[in-house]
């Protein structure tokens, strides 16, 4: 039982970075129509917006320490962030060691940004071409912030460590009587997906924007002929799904060391995940980033892997065949959307 | 001849003297003098400009013609590179049994796949070859160890059977693949002056085997099988409602393609006798979809074009560095020079990825033919015509 709810556990965390980014793809695909490739890349330069934020917190100034010396006798250099030296030793320290959490302030924006950027200056001039034109355009695109990521931080993988606060273990069992110990980050990492989800949800639903939006994909053409600029929405919604993508990208630099090539790792998993969810279903794109989240994990258990052996490197592409061919709409494909 | 039209024949001619004499044509610098980088003419790079051609055609013969987006074509010629090898480790190291092997394991292999993700078309079907390559990438990596030799790759051992060859040479050491005989790897090399052209076997394979597929190609491009993937193209459903069944077409195309990348992949390995798991890692599919766009997708050319462009300029691109760069534009002031090293550099060298993004999302944009409809525009212009007429090829996926 203990190795079952573990496995969940296991599931729900790699389920929330699928769920996350799925969900991007989906809002882009339902409202624009397009086949974002270059989603990947979002997230992954979500993940560099905290490395960034980690280094600039970290630059220093050097100072000569005239009541220390070093081994050979010279006065020690001792490095200072600037921050503490604004802000004093222990809030500055308190601010490095929070850098990760700090970053989501300064990746909203940029993300944002990015989006926006993207939508106007390239995906603007590819809602009439064919879905194939679209998908090799956001390729290219993709390879390109890849390689331009690459240039700047170079092909390692950089640590980007949670919160000292956040970063040991918690026993989650202790409320039920069982034992669960599990990373805190990882917790955390879940519930900062439910949030945002629920946000887009809530925002989608609740507010007339949102009701807009909704309109939007539903009937584009009716909502403009009612005099409603429907274009510009839609291109706050491209900003959005990528504020979406870099925040999961941003949060899950502690679970996985950033590199240049996480996006597109990513991202043909995230595919398989709206896949199966359903094209243009939001719900649908969450329910299957938990569920294959969930099914990746369980299948890495031991008798699983015994079984079938391998089951656990192509659960999700095996799942994703099947519903596709059984199932050609998704769990919870809308009708009418990129049906044959 | 055979069977071709003038213009057909003129094409499979240009092919046939561009691929025969690439010996001549990619080696115009003396070696020794400052551009001898430039050459491509040596057997490994020459090799693989074919080889990746046959890849692209093949390609072609799906993405050309029918508008289905394969995004895991790599898993063929993984496939053709491992049945291959094994025809090394068991039976003799003669290319001929290896090649017709990986062509036929990876038409196999395309007839299951295919049968499955044709059900599906657009995005679906794209997702659904990217979902097998991985998951065969994924295999070979993990349980398929015993056949793929996993991580390591497939290599030949000195222990292997090989039945109807020698398990090792009097020397002791591994045999070397051949053709009846004529080695794959021997190079005669002929020096004309300052020039030393290279003339490989494995390479005059390769040639000539592009020969052949090309000249397939253009058969299947102009025949009424052709036609009908074509018909799939345009107009699916209308095609349907002629009363015309259009699923065995497309799956043919889809096992042809798959079997020029089984082809591939089988040269692949018998140019170099070993395979690995990243041949079919969803990259490498990727790479042929920039190939053949680049080049131009559904003409006849332009899928060997990209090959060899992209080839050449990944090889050639790599190479140059900031020292290269210092010495060419040393003519120019100093400031300015730094200034022109420090702006080109990001694209050169290891940065060669970026440019052919770059390179990519600009034809995507602004030239959906690819460099052939590049090479008909600049014709037209050259004719002094004011509306270059290149012909517009709809791309429409298949709905």
């Amino acid at each position: 039982m203990d190795a079952f709810l573990l496995q969940i556990l296991n599931g729900l965390d790699k389920g929330s970075a699928y769920a996350l980014i799925a969900l991007g793809l989906t809002l882009i695909f339902g409202t624009l129509g397009v086949v974002n490739f270059a989603h990947g890349a979002l997230f992954m330069i979500g993940a560099f917006c905290a490395v960034t934020v980690r280094k600039f917190l970290n630059l220093s100034v050097e100072t000569i320490d005239p009541e220390r010396t070093d081994f050979l006798g010279n006065p020690l250099k001792v490095k200072t962030p600037y921050v503490e030296n604004w802000f004093g030793p222990e809030f500055g320290g308190l601010i490095i060691d929070w850098s990760v959490p700090i970053a989501i302030l300064f990746a909203i924006p940029i993300m944002i940004a990015v989006g926006f950027i993207m939508e106007r200056g390239l995906i603007k001039h590819f809602y009439k071409r064919p879905h194939a034109d679209q998908i090799l355009v956001t390729f290219g695109l993709a390879i390109v912030l890849q390689e331009v990521i690459k240039y700047f931080y170079g092909a390692n993988p950089i640590p980007t460590p949670a919160p000292d606060a956040l970063n040991g273990v918690a026993n989650l069992g202790a409320i039920i009587g069982m034992d669960l110990i599990y990373p805190v980050w990882r917790i955390v990492y879940f519930c900062f997906a439910c949030l945002i989800i629920s946000g887009v949800f809530a925002f989608l639903q609740f507010t007339t924007f949102g009701m807009v939006v909704r309109a939007g994909m539903a009937d584009r053409e009716t909502v403009g002929l009612l005099g409603i600029n429907i274009d510009r929405r839609f291109t706050i919604m491209f900003g959005i799904a990528a504020a979406v993508a870099g925040l999961a990208g941003v949060m899950y630099t502690p679970i996985n060391s950033p590199n240049y090539h996480m996006g597109m790792d990513f991202l043909v998993l995230s595919f398989v995940v709206v896949v199966v969810g359903g094209m243009g279903s939001l719900p649908g794109a969450v329910l299957a980033g938990f569920v294959l989240g969930i099914l990746e994990s369980f299948a890495s258990m031991e008798w699983a892997i015994n079984l079938i052996p391998g089951i656990n490197q192509i659960i999700i592409y095996l799942v994703a065949i099947v519903i596709l061919l059984v199932r050609p709409r998704g769990l919870m494909g809308r009708k009418g959307v990129m049906e044959d | 001849m055979f069977g071709l039209d003038k213009r057909d024949t003129s094409l499979l001619m240009i092919v046939a003297v561009l691929t025969l004499f690439a010996p001549f044509i990619l080696n115009p610098f003396p070696t020794g003098s400052g551009l001898a980088q430039f050459n491509a003419g040596y057997p490994d790079l020459m090799q693989r400009f074919v080889i990746f051609g046959i890849f692209a055609i093949g390609f072609n013969i799906l993405f050309g013609l029918t508008g289905y987006l394969s995004f895991g074509h790599a898993a063929f010629l993984g496939v053709g590179s491992y049945s291959a090898v094994w025809m090394f480790k068991l039976l003799s190291m003669n290319v001929l049994p290896a090649i017709l092997l990986s062509v036929i394991i990876s038409g196999l292999f395309a007839l299951v796949i295919g049968y499955i993700s044709l059900r599906r078309s657009g995005i679906y079907f794209s997702i659904l070859t990217l979902a097998f390559a991985q998951m065969s990438f994924s295999l070979a990596y993990s349980v398929l160890t015993p056949i793929t030799n996993g991580e390591t790759g497939l290599q030949l051992t000195l222990d292997d059977p090989r039945v109807l060859g020698v398990t090792a040479t009097a020397d002791g050491s591994i045999p070397v693949t051949n053709l009846f005989g004529l080695e794959m790897r021997g190079t005669y090399e002929m020096v004309v002056g300052p020039w030393a052209f290279q003339f490989n076997m494995g390479y005059y394979l390769c040639a000539l085997v592009l020969i052949a597929a090309f000249y397939l190609a253009i058969r299947i491009f102009r025949s009424p099988f052709g036609m009908m993937l074509r018909a799939v193209k345009s107009n699916q459903q209308r095609m349907n409602y002629t009363g015309l069944n259009s699923k065995p077409y497309t799956l043919a195309a889809f096992v042809i393609s798959g079997m020029y990348a089984g082809l591939a992949g089988g040269l692949m390995a018998s140019m170099d006798p070993l395979a690995g798991a990243e041949r079919m890692q969803w990259t490498a599919s990727g790479e042929v979809v920039l190939m053949t766009i680049l080049g131009g997708a559904g003409t006849l050319i332009g899928p060997v074009l990209g090959a060899g462009f992209i080839k050449y300029f990944e090889n050639i691109f790599s190479k140059i560095n900031d020292n290269v760069l210092h010495g060419w534009f040393a003519i120019l002031p100093d400031g300015l020079e730094d200034f022109i090293v420090f702006v080109v550099h990001p694209f050169i060298g290891k940065g060669w990825h970026l440019t052919l993004g770059i390179l990519f999302m600009l034809v995507v944009i602004y030239l959906p033919g690819g460099l052939v409809e590049g090479g008909q525009r600049i014709a037209g212009w050259v004719r002094g015509n004011k509306k270059p007429d290149a012909p517009q090829s709809e791309t429409k996926p298949a709905e």
